[in-house]
C-alpha cells in the first residue's frame, strides 16, 4: 500500500517511501547528530516555525522535536490540548487551516486516531509531519529505530529483526516493519496471536511467528514493544505475569538471538514485564542511543520539510 | 387528470409482464395495460398527460424497506421532504424508515407523529419500523401492539444489536402474535468491540480497528435459529459476509421463516474502496465493504434466491459528522439515488441477473417481504410508476443529491442507469417533462 504523500517536504508514514530517501534522510540525521556533538548546529531554519500539535499526551516525542526545531533555529509552537478539535467541535480541516493561517511553516502533528495526519495534510498547504497517529505510522519512531540499528552494524540490508510484543496496536512497529523491510532486513513480529495476529504478514512486509525462541533465533536485533495494562482488561492477554512468563526478554532468551545481537525498545518501558532491567540497562541496549537519535532523525524530518534547498531537492 | 405512460418496455415482475406496453392510468391507478392504448384515449382537450417512454424501461415503483429518514431529531443529516425527493430521484415509491432516531421511535404516538408528518411533507409513500425494544436498549419490550396499531408495519433495533438472545426471543414469540416481521440487524457486539472497518490486511495496514466477519456469521447464526425456534418472521438487514449468506441458505433450507437483504453498496464495492479512499470516511459503514469473495458471495446468493431483495439502508449524514477522523465518524452511505444505478452496474451488467430479475428484487420481494402494498401495475393497483433510462451514463455528483446526506464513496464515478421520472399515485414526483 503506497501511503499518500501530501505535499513536498511532509512525513506521513514509512510505508511507500522509496529506500533511497529513507538512506538520505538517515545520513542527513547522521550529519546533525555530528554537528550536534561538535556543537555546530547550523541554524538553518532561523526565522521559521512549526506547529507542534499533540493532541495526544506525549513526551519524549514532543520534547525531541521541541529540542530538534530549536537546535535548527526554529521557533517551535506547542499546542497541547488532549483531543483539542474535538473537544471545541472544531473539524481537524479547520484546525489546521488555523495555523496554517497563523503562518507556520509545518505542522507536526500527534493524534489519537489513524490517519488524522493525512487528513490535516489533505486540509493545507504547509507541510505536514506525523509524529503519531493512532496504531498507523510513528514514522520518525521508525527512522530512529533504523537509524541506531545501521549505527550498530553499518549497515541494515541483510539483517534479521525481531519485533517483540503488542504488534497490533503498535504504530511504530509498522513504521520500523517498512523502513526495515525498504533497506534489505528480514523482519519476524513475534508475540500471542491476539497481540500479533496471524494474518500482519499480509499487510506489512514481514514473518509472523507465535513462538519466542524460534522468533529470537537467528537475530541480528530485537526489539522490545511496550506492554498497555488496559491490553489485559480487554482480554488480549490474562496477566502480565504470564506475558513476561512467555515473552519478556530476559538475558538467557536475548542469548537465542546471534550472538552480538543488540536490543531496542521504543519506550516508555515496563521493566519486569516485556524487559528485565538487566537487558534494557545492560551492554547490548541501545535505548539511549535511540532517544537522541530521535532528536537528530527530527532534525533532518524538520530540515527537509523546511529548507528551501532541502524541499525542492525533495521535489525533484 | 389521466396519464397514459406509452411505448415504454414495461417489467412487472409480479405480472410477469415484459414487453412494448402502453400504461394508462386514472383516479390514481392503473386503469389498463395493454400493447396499444391509443383507441382507449379520452378525447383530445380532456386533460390526458402522455408519457413518451418509447426506449425507456417502465417499473411498478422501487419499494425500500430500509431508509433512514432522521426524523425525529436529526433535521441536519435528513427531513422526510430532502429524504423523499432523494428517494423519487432514484424511482422509489415507499420507503420504510428506520428507528434508531432522537428519540427512538418506540411509542404509537411517534408512529403517528411521523406518519402525519409523512403526509404533510413526503413525496412518497413511507411506512415507519418501530423499535423492537424501548429505547433501543435491548432489555424491554417496545409496545409492539400499540406501534402495529398505531401503523408500524415491522419493528427493529437497528443500528444497536440486541445483544442478549432471551430478549430477542421473547420479542420474537411477541412480534408473531402481533403478525409482523422483525428486521433484524445481525451483528454480535462483543466481536464488534470498537470496530470500524473490515478486519483483515487493510485494515491491519492501516492502523484501523476491524469488524471481523466473524461478528455477523455468529448474529446470523443466532438469529435465524431463534426464527426457527419460535416461528417469527425473521428479515435480516444487510448481509456483507459469505458465512452469513450460507447461514440464511441452510435456514431456508430447514423451512425456517426468514428474508434477507443486501445493499448495492454491498453488491458492488470491496475493502478495496477503503484502501483506495484510505482514511476518507464516505466508505465507513456498517456492516463493513468487505472482501472480493464476500462480494461474489452476496451475488450469488441473490441470484440463487438465497437473499430476497436489495435495500439501500440509506444512511445520510452532515459532512462535518463525515469530516471526523475516521474512527470517530459515524457510519453509513447516503444511497437512494446511487441505489439502481450501483446495482444495475453491478449485477445486470455484469451479467449476474437480468433486469427483470433485479426489478423483481427491488419491487415484488420487498413488498413480499414486509406485507406492503404495492410493487406491481396490475389494473386496479395504486399507479405507483418508475421509468428508467438503462442505457444512460451519467457521473456520480454528491453536490446534486436531493438528500441532505451528501456522503457516499462513490463521487466522481461513472455509472449507468437512471431514473427518468417517478409516479407517486399517477402523479409525477420526479423528473422533467419530455
Amino acid at each position: 500500500m503506497d501511503a499518500w504523500r501530501g505535499n513536498p517536504g511532509s512525513l506521513l508514514g514509512l510505508a511507500g517511501l522509496a529506500p533511497a530517501e529513507i538512506e538520505r534522510l538517515l545520513d542527513r540525521a547522521e550529519a546533525w547528530l555530528d554537528a550536534w556533538r561538535r556543537g555546530a548546529v547550523s541554524p538553518v531554519l532561523a526565522g521559521r516555525s512549526v506547529a507542534l500539535w499533540f493532541a495526544e499526551p506525549s513526551t519524549r516525542t514532543r520534547v525531541s522535536f521541541e529540542q530538534a526545531a530549536a537546535l535548527l533555529g526554529a521557533r517551535p509552537i506547542v499546542i497541547s490540548e488532549r483531543g483539542s478539535s474535538l473537544e471545541k467541535g472544531e473539524t481537524l480541516a479547520d484546525t489546521a487551516a488555523t495555523l496554517e493561517a497563523a503562518g507556520v511553516d509545518a505542522i507536526v502533528v500527534r493524534h489519537g486516531a489513524s490517519g488524522a495526519p493525512e487528513q490535516i495534510a489533505r486540509a493545507v498547504r504547509v507541510p505536514v509531519l506525523n509524529a503519531g497517529d493512532g496504531t498507523h505510522e510513528h514514522p520518525t519512531q521508525g527512522l530512529l529505530d533504523v537509524l541506531t540499528i545501521r549505527q550498530s552494524f553499518g549497515r541494515v540490508a541483510g539483517l534479521r529483526v525481531a519485533i517483540v510484543g503488542d504488534v497490533l496496536h503498535s504504530r511504530v512497529a509498522r513504521s520500523t516493519t517498512w523502513a526495515l523491510a525498504a533497506l534489505g532486513a528480514s523482519v519476524v513480529l513475534v508475540g500471542p496471536p491476539t497481540l500479533v495476529p496471524t494474518e500482519l504478514a499480509r499487510a506489512l512486509p514481514a514473518e509472523v511467528c507465535h513462538d519466542l525462541r524460534a522468533g529470537l533465533e537467528g537475530a541480528d536485533v530485537v526489539m522490545a514493544l511496550r506492554l498497555q495494562k488496559e491490553r489485559m482488561v480487554a482480554a488480549y492477554l490474562p496477566s502480565e505475569a504470564e506475558y513476561r512468563a512467555r515473552w519478556g526478554i530476559t538475558a538467557e532468551r536475548l542469548g537465542w538471538a546471534k550472538p552480538g545481537a543488540v536490543f531496542l525498545h521504543p519506550g516508555p518501558s515496563n521493566r519486569g514485564v516485556e524487559v528485565e532491567t538487566d537487558v534494557h540497562d545492560g551492554p547490548r541496549s541501545r535505548v539511549r542511543d535511540q532517544v537522541r537519535n530521535g532528536v537528530a532523525v527530527r532534525m533532518a524530518a524538520l530540515e527537509r520539510a523546511l529548507s528551501g534547498e532541502e524541499a525542492a531537492r525533495w521535489r525533484s | 387528470m389521466a396519464l397514459l405512460i406509452r411505448g415504454g418496455r414495461l417489467i412487472d415482475p409480479a405480472t410477469g409482464r415484459d414487453g412494448r406496453f402502453d400504461v394508462l392510468v386514472e383516479g390514481g391507478r392503473v386503469a389498463a395495460v395493454a400493447p396499444d392504448l391509443s383507441g382507449r384515449l379520452p378525447a383530445e382537450g380532456d386533460g390526458v398527460e402522455v408519457f413518451d417512454a418509447r426506449g425507456l424501461v417502465v417499473t411498478p415503483g422501487l419499494i425500500d424497506v430500509h431508509t433512514h429518514l432522521r426524523v425525529p431529531g436529526q433535521a441536519h443529516k435528513e427531513t422526510l421532504a430532502t429524504g423523499t425527493a432523494a428517494a423519487a430521484a432514484g424511482g422509489f415509491t415507499q420507503v420504510c424508515t428506520l428507528p434508531n432516531t432522537h428519540p427512538v421511535i418506540d411509542s404509537p404516538w411517534l408512529v403517528e407523529a411521523v406518519l402525519a408528518r409523512a403526509r404533510e411533507d413526503a413525496v412518497v409513500r413511507v411506512h415507519v419500523v418501530g423499535a423492537l425494544t424501548k429505547g433501543q436498549e435491548g432489555r424491554e419490550l417496545a409496545p409492539l401492539d400499540a406501534m402495529a396499531r398505531a401503523g408500524a408495519v415491522a419493528f427493529s433495533d437497528d443500528g444497536r444489536p440486541v445483544a442478549d438472545a432471551g430478549v430477542l426471543r421473547r420479542a420474537m414469540e411477541y412480534a408473531r402474535a402481533i403478525g409482523l416481521p422483525i428486521l433484524d440487524h445481525a451483528e454480535d457486539p462483543g466481536l464488534t468491540g470498537r470496530g470500524v472497518m473490515h478486519e483483515g490486511p487493510v485494515s491491519l495496514a492501516l492502523g484501523l480497528p476491524g469488524i471481523p466477519a466473524a461478528s455477523e456469521v455468529v448474529a446470523v447464526q443466532r438469529d435465524v435459529t431463534l426464527a426457527a425456534f419460535t416461528g417469527a418472521r425473521l428479515h435480516v438487514m444487510h448481509l456483507s459476509t459469505a458465512g452469513a449468506v450460507e447461514a440464511v441458505r441452510r435456514a431456508k433450507e430447514a423451512g425456517a421463516p426468514v428474508t434477507a437483504e443486501v445493499t448495492p453498496h454491498h453488491l458492488a464495492l470491496t475493502v478495496a474502496e477503503v484502501e483506495r479512499l484510505r482514511y476518507d470516511a464516505s466508505t465507513k459503514v456498517n456492516p463493513p465493504l468487505r472482501d472480493e469473495s464476500d462480494r461474489q458471495a452476496l451475488v450469488q446468493g441473490l441470484r440463487d434466491g438465497v437473499i430476497d431483495l436489495i435495500a439501500t439502508d440509506h444512511a445520510p449524514h452532515s459532512g462535518d459528522e463525515k469530516a471526523l477522523p475516521y474512527v470517530d465518524a459515524p457510519f453509513g452511505i447516503s444511497g437512494l439515488e446511487t441505489a439502481f444505478a450501483l446495482a444495475y452496474g453491478a449485477l445486470v451488467e455484469s451479467g449476474a441477473l437480468t433486469l427483470p430479475e433485479l426489478v423483481r428484487r427491488m419491487t415484488a420481494e420487498p413488498a413480499r417481504a414486509l406485507g406492503l402494498p404495492g410493487g406491481s401495475l396490475r389494473e386496479g393497483d395504486p399507479a405507483d410508476i418508475a421509468v428508467f433510462d438503462v442505457d444512460a451514463e451519467w457521473i456520480v455528483d454528491p453536490a446534486a443529491f436531493r438528500s441532505k446526506g451528501k456522503n457516499t464513496p462513490l463521487a466522481g464515478r461513472r455509472v449507468r442507469g437512471r431514473c427518468v421520472a417517478t409516479f407517486v399515485a399517477g402523479r409525477r414526483v420526479w423528473g422533467e417533462r419530455p
